[in-house]
This record gives structure tokens, C-alpha cells and sequence, in this order.
């Protein structure tokens, strides 16, 4: 890693982390443009928490290396602190202590004093649209006011760098929506994102994004570039009753590719539009009732379910 | 080393102290209670002795005995029994703790200058009780016997040379009324210094790490060490206000007399918040929730209590348990406290016990804080 220092605010190469015989984080290299929202996605347990710890400094790396801000993950960790921020998928703030306590504990910590921090405090109040709320003790938040509240606070020492580890997690669709429009307006301003979730729908609101599987990382690209390179042939949306039956029995087509359960509807993806008659063909011969059958776009939903079905076949 | 952010992290701790009212309570109201229980409930001294009296002999003698036994303070007469048979139900019951026979023939074999003998009958259900009722027992009836004595002698003086006699006239020095509450109250200052700051310390380390603040700190500019010292400072300065504030108490209300050095009191008592702050962090590293923290405080509080002499002096241990006691820092702390308090001592005389408990206090701090650098890391 010779030319990455200003180019990238994220690389990584190599990376492993073990604990005892469970390998957490298998191998993993990739970089982050500076600016990016850049999505780190995963079921639990994928090891994508473990991997933003490792860059926050929170954790050694057991091997490989890396750089946050042009600085050595391993031996620059104090340096790297004072240029990213992190909030974690619990809203770490102190809930006995108010609002405005809250900011000015983190910024002191951060060095943020005096005029600076009048100012760092008034923008956080006015991003989280807190301002009212200044005085509230911060346990008696709803949820939504908590997270960005524990947004402002990652952000008051103005950091390069945002990890952000499950922001949305156990907070309601409309909190999430505005959460996600705070986070195009920090990426405007010229912070990168680095943000891990388990939603896909958000996973559609990065730049680009990598999907970890078992410690590994399985995909990596634009959303557009994932959905074309790995739906290979063609998606149809078929709804059919019994389903379970339906399920089954086009599962062991020999012209299907991936079969999986979308919502009330059967996602199968067929090399292309000509297979629709010998699924129908299929389905009835076993007194399935078809109510559709359409060609479907694909989401990145589908693109990890067959991604995440491969993978496992592999292994 | 940052001492703004050290500040910052003191007067947050301080912040959230102030707002916990269940904290407030028992930094105000537990030592007061404690100060009660332990200086006057929980009284070690014996009085009142409930007493049945058995006189068989009923003379003029065995009811001077009986009367030297009520007029002594000690013994408060509550039964009067008629024969044997009644002892038993009386004792089972626990209406009376001791019972005193003066069987018959006591008065004709003291007037034949015969010896004689008398019988008492003790619960020793609480042994140790029981043991302080025998030496009462036995100084009142050897006072009598002696008096006896005497009174012979002086029909016999004109005849005999002088008798030679050795009475032991024992005097208590550093506390003359042997009041417990002069024992307790020193202790009792020990002790809430001890649970106090440990357990607030522990507590306050496993809350950041269960609502996950500590991960967030970890994140910031804040070094280990000053996050140590952040989260312990704020304890040592209550530890100091609480330990004010009980001795307070204990002069001001329980009207306990500090003979020795106030000044010097209290930077010992820095000194032994050493070692209670060590172990607080101690227990923060191996307790993921304060549930696990107070459990874990208690394993070190109980034998703490129990070996370090507040309660059970440590002379009065078998000898592999005095050796033990070596181990448990507040029984150099409560030897430091007690020799200030009550024999007004000062370091020429508990040096000693002062560089055990340094040595106790920089070690624990350091491997609790070397333990906590790692964990953190």
C-alpha cells in the first residue's frame, strides 16, 4: 500500500481477526474513496462490527494491515481517533445527563472548547432538530432523537471519517429516512461514510458497498454493477398457491436457477423469458393454482440471496 | 496524560452521582444507619442479665448473695422459683439466660466455716455471652466470699500475724467504660469508607460497559490511563466527603472521642482508598453487568469484614486464620483507625501498618489498572 494515503480514507488489506478458533473476519482487503458512503452489509455475526472495530482502534487486528486517514491501523490508533467518529448500533450516550451535556462532554473529550464548541453544539442541535429539546434528559428521548443525537455527538469534533455500526437498528422507517437524508448531507459536505446494516433497502442508498459472509467478503461494488454481474439470466415474480408446493416443485426444475421466497411472492430466476411456459407447464401438472407470472427487476435483496446461496454451496 | 479531559470526565461522573437519588441515599443515609447498628443494636457489651433465683437455703445469708448479685448492675432478677422442676420450662423458653441456686445448708456451712458451694445455670445458646455472664458470676460471688473472709479475720486479727493477699485492681486505659460503641464506631468508619468507594467504583466502570458508553469512550482521545484515573477521582473525593461526614456523626452524635490526630486520620484514610479504588477496577474488568459487580464486591467484602478483626478481634482466631488475616489490607487500615481513635497514636507508633497498607494499595491499584489497560485495549 504505497499511493493510498490521500487518495483513500479506508484500506485494508489481508485483514484477519481471530478469537481463539473462530476466525471473525476471514481475509479481507478493500478501500474506501474519500467521500464515499460506503455500505458494509451482513447478517449478524458476518463480521462486519468486528472489521469496524478493528479500524476504529476498539480492536487488534490478529493479521493483515490497513490505514483510516492515511494513518496505521495498528500502530496509529491514537492519531486515528482524533479523525473519525463512531456510533454504535446502541446509541452510546449517557442517558442521565441532558442533551446539551451530552454534546459538551464529547467535545471536551475531543478537544472541542470555547467558541468552537458553541458552534459545533448549535449545528448538532439544529441537524438532529434538537433544539427544543436541549435540556431534556436524554434517557426520556424517543429513539429516533437518540440516534441522531448520538450522530451529532460521533460528529462534534468534526471528524474525516464516520463509522457508523448499525445506525438504524431498532429504529422506526420514518426516523430511518431522515436519518439516511443526514447521512447524504454529511457525504456532501466531505465525510466519508462508512456504515454496516442488515437492511437492504438501505443498502441501495450507497455508493458502493461490499457483502460479507462468514468473515468474508463474498461482493463487492455499485449496487448497479452487483445486481447486473450477479443476477445471471432472468428474474421472474411468480405468485402461486400453495406456495410451499410451488416452492418445491420449482425447485427441482432443471431450467431454474434460484428459487426464493420474496415477500407473498416466489422469486426464480431462468436463463430467460422463453422458460416461463415450462414453469407454468410444471406448476399445473402438480394442481398448483398460478395467479402470475412477470418479469421482475432485480433487487439487491435477490442479488444477496443468490450470492449468500452460492456461497454456502461452496462451502 | 490530558487533564482537561480527566476534568471533564471527573465532573461528568460527579454530574451523574448528583442526579441518582438512590446513590445520594446511600452515600447519606447508609453510614448514619450503619453508625447506629453497629455502635448500639449490635452491642457486644452484656447487661441485664435475665436472672430466676432458686433460693433453697433461705437465710439471711443466701438472700445477702442474691442481693450482692442484683445490686451489681449486671443482673436484672426476673423469677423467683419455688423448686428444680420450674429450671427446665424457664430456660427452654429463654425467659431467663442464668439461673441461681443457693441449695440449702449454704448459710449453716458458712457459719461452721465449712466451704460451700453455689450453683448457676447458663444458656450458652450465644457462647460468648454466656462466658462474660460467668466471670460476672464469679467476681460477685468471690467478692462476697472474700468479705466473709475478712470478717472472720477480724476475730482472728488480734492473734495472727498480717495475712498476705494480692487483688488484681485492673484498670481499662483508652476506653475506660469498655462501651462497645468506642470499638464499633472506628470500624463502622472503616467499613463505609471500604464498601463505599469499591462498590461505587465497580459499578460505575460496568454501567459505561452495559450501556455501551465505554466502547464509545474507548473510540475518543481518551487514554486508558486517564480514563482510570477520570472514573476513580471522582470516587476518592466522595470517599473523603463520606468519611468527614461519618466521623461527624460519630462525634457529634454517638459522642465518640477521637484521642489522636484528625489530620492524620484522614491522609491515611487517602492511603487505604488506594486500596479500595484498586479493587473496584479490579472488579470492573471481570464483571460484564453491575449485577456481577455487586455479587463480586461481596466476595471481597465478606472476608474483609470477617478477618480483619471489626467484628471478631484476630487473637481471637485459630492460628491459620490469624496468618490469613495478614492478607486483608483493612486489618491494617482498622489497627491504623482504632490506634488514632482510641489510644491517640501516631505514626511513630502504627509506621508499620502504614507501609503494609502502602504496599497493599500500590500493588492492587497497579495490577487492577494494568488489567484494566489490557481489557481495554
Amino acid at each position: 500500500m504505497t499511493l493510498t494515503s490521500n487518495e483513500y480514507a479506508v484500506t485494508i488489506s489481508d485483514l484477519v481477526k481471530k478469537f481463539g478458533s473462530f476466525t471473525a473476519v476471514d481475509d479481507v482487503s478493500l478501500t474506501v474513496g474519500r467521500g464515499e458512503i460506503f455500505g458494509f452489509l451482513g447478517a449478524n455475526g458476518a463480521g462486519k462490527s468486528t472489521t469496524i472495530r478493528i479500524l476504529c482502534g476498539i480492536l487488534a487486528p490478529t493479521s493483515g494491515s490497513g490505514t483510516v486517514a492515511g494513518m496505521d491501523i495498528v500502530r496509529e490508533t491514537e492519531k486515528i481517533k482524533t479523525r473519525i467518529g463512531y456510533m454504535s448500533q446502541r446509541f452510546s450516550l449517557y442517558e442521565d445527563l441532558t442533551v446539551t451535556e451530552n454534546i459538551k462532554f464529547f467535545g471536551e473529550v475531543y478537544g472541542v472548547y470555547g467558541e468552537r464548541l458553541a458552534q459545533r453544539t448549535a449545528w448538532i442541535l439544529e441537524m438532529a432538530n434538537l433544539r427544543e429539546r436541549r435540556d431534556s434528559l436524554t434517557g426520556e428521548l424517543a429513539m429516533g432523537w437518540k440516534q441522531r443525537l448520538a450522530l451529532g455527538c460521533a460528529m462534534v469534533h468534526e471528524p474525516d471519517i464516520l463509522f457508523l455500526d448499525e445506525p438504524t437498528a431498532g429504529v422506526d422507517p420514518a426516523s430511518r429516512r431522515r436519518f439516511w437524508e443526514l447521512i447524504y448531507t454529511v457525504a456532501e459536505q466531505g465525510v466519508t461514510v462508512f456504515v454496516t446494516t442488515h437492511y437492504m433497502d438501505e443498502a441501495e442508498h450507497c455508493d458502493r458497498m461490499a457483502l460479507m459472509h462468514r468473515g468474508r467478503i463474498i461482493a463487492l461494488g455499485t449496487p448497479a454493477e452487483l445486481k447486473e454481474r450477479y443476477i445471471a439470466g432472468t428474474l421472474l415474480e411468480v405468485w402461486a398457491e400453495p406456495m410451499m408446493a410451488a416452492l418445491e416443485c420449482l425447485n427441482s426444475l432443471p431450467v431454474v436457477r434460484e428459487v426464493a421466497m420474496f415477500g407473498s411472492a416466489l422469486h426464480v430466476v431462468v436463463g430467460s423469458l422463453e422458460d416461463v411456459d415450462s414453469l407454468r407447464a410444471a406448476l399445473e401438472t402438480m394442481d398448483i393454482r398460478i395467479e402470475r407470472i412477470e418479469p421482475a427487476r432485480p433487487s439487491l435483496e435477490d442479488v444477496f440471496v443468490a450470492l449468500i446461496e452460492h456461497a454456502e454451496r461452496g462451502a | 496524560m490530558n487533564l482537561h479531559r480527566i476534568l471533564r470526565l471527573m465532573k461528568k461522573e460527579l454530574i451523574q452521582v448528583r442526579r441518582d437519588r438512590r446513590i445520594l441515599a446511600f452515600l447519606f443515609i447508609a453510614p448514619v444507619v450503619q453508625l447506629f447498628l453497629f455502635g448500639y443494636a449490635v452491642s457486644t457489651d452484656v447487661n441485664h442479665v435475665a436472672m430466676a433465683v432458686l433460693d433453697e437455703d433461705r437465710t439471711a445469708a443466701s438472700r445477702a448473695l442474691i442481693q450482692r448479685f442484683t445490686a451489681s448492675g449486671y443482673f436484672d432478677q426476673v423469677a423467683y422459683l419455688s423448686g428444680q422442676a420450674e429450671i427446665d420450662t424457664l430456660l427452654d423458653a429463654g425467659r431467663a439466660q442464668m439461673v441461681l441456686r443457693v441449695p440449702r445448708g449454704f448459710s449453716h456451712d458458712l457459719s461452721r466455716g465449712r466451704g460451700t458451694e453455689i450453683q448457676t445455670l447458663l444458656d450458652g445458646t450465644d457462647s460468648r455471652k454466656a462466658r462474660v455472664i460467668e466471670g460476672y458470676t464469679n467476681g460477685v460471688v468471690r467478692l462476697y466470699g472474700s468479705e466473709i473472709l475478712r470478717a472472720r479475720m477480724q476475730v482472728l486479727r488480734a492473734r495472727l500475724p498480717r495475712l498476705p493477699a494480692v487483688d488484681a485492681r485492673v484498670r481499662v486505659w483508652y476506653n475506660p467504660e469498655l462501651k462497645s460503641v468506642n470499638f464499633m464506631v472506628p470500624g463502622v468508619l472503616c467499613m463505609v469508607l471500604f464498601l463505599i468507594t469499591m462498590l461505587m467504583t465497580s459499578l460505575a466502570i460496568v454501567r459505561e460497559k452495559e450501556i455501551g458508553t465505554l466502547e464509545q469512550l474507548v473510540v475518543t482521545p481518551l487514554s486508558a490511563g486517564e480514563l482510570m484515573l477520570g472514573k476513580t477521582l471522582p470516587f476518592l473525593l466522595i470517599g473523603l466527603i463520606e468519611f468527614v461526614l461519618t466521623l461527624l456523626t460519630a462525634i457529634f452524635i454517638f459522642r465518640v472521642d477521637v484521642a489522636g490526630s484528625i489530620p492524620l486520620l484522614f491522609v491515611l484514610s487517602a492511603l487505604f482508598l488506594l486500596t479500595t479504588l484498586g479493587l473496584g477496577i479490579f472488579i470492573s474488568t471481570v464483571s460484564k453487568t453491575q449485577h456481577e459487580a455487586t455479587l463480586t464486591g461481596f466476595l471481597f467484602f465478606m472476608p474483609f469484614i470477617l478477618l480483619s478483626g471489626f467484628i471478631f478481634p484476630v487473637e481471637n482466631m485459630p492460628v491459620g486464620i490469624q496468618w490469613a488475616t495478614y492478607l486483608i489490607p483493612l486489618r491494617y487500615f482498622l489497627e491504623i483507625v482504632r490506634g488514632i481513635f482510641m489510644r491517640g497514636v501516631g505514626l511513630e507508633v502504627l509506621w508499620p501498618q502504614v507501609l503494609v497498607l502502602a504496599v497493599f494499595g500500590v500493588g492492587i491499584l497497579a495490577l487492577a489498572a494494568a488489567r484494566f489497560s489490557k481489557r481495554l485495549g
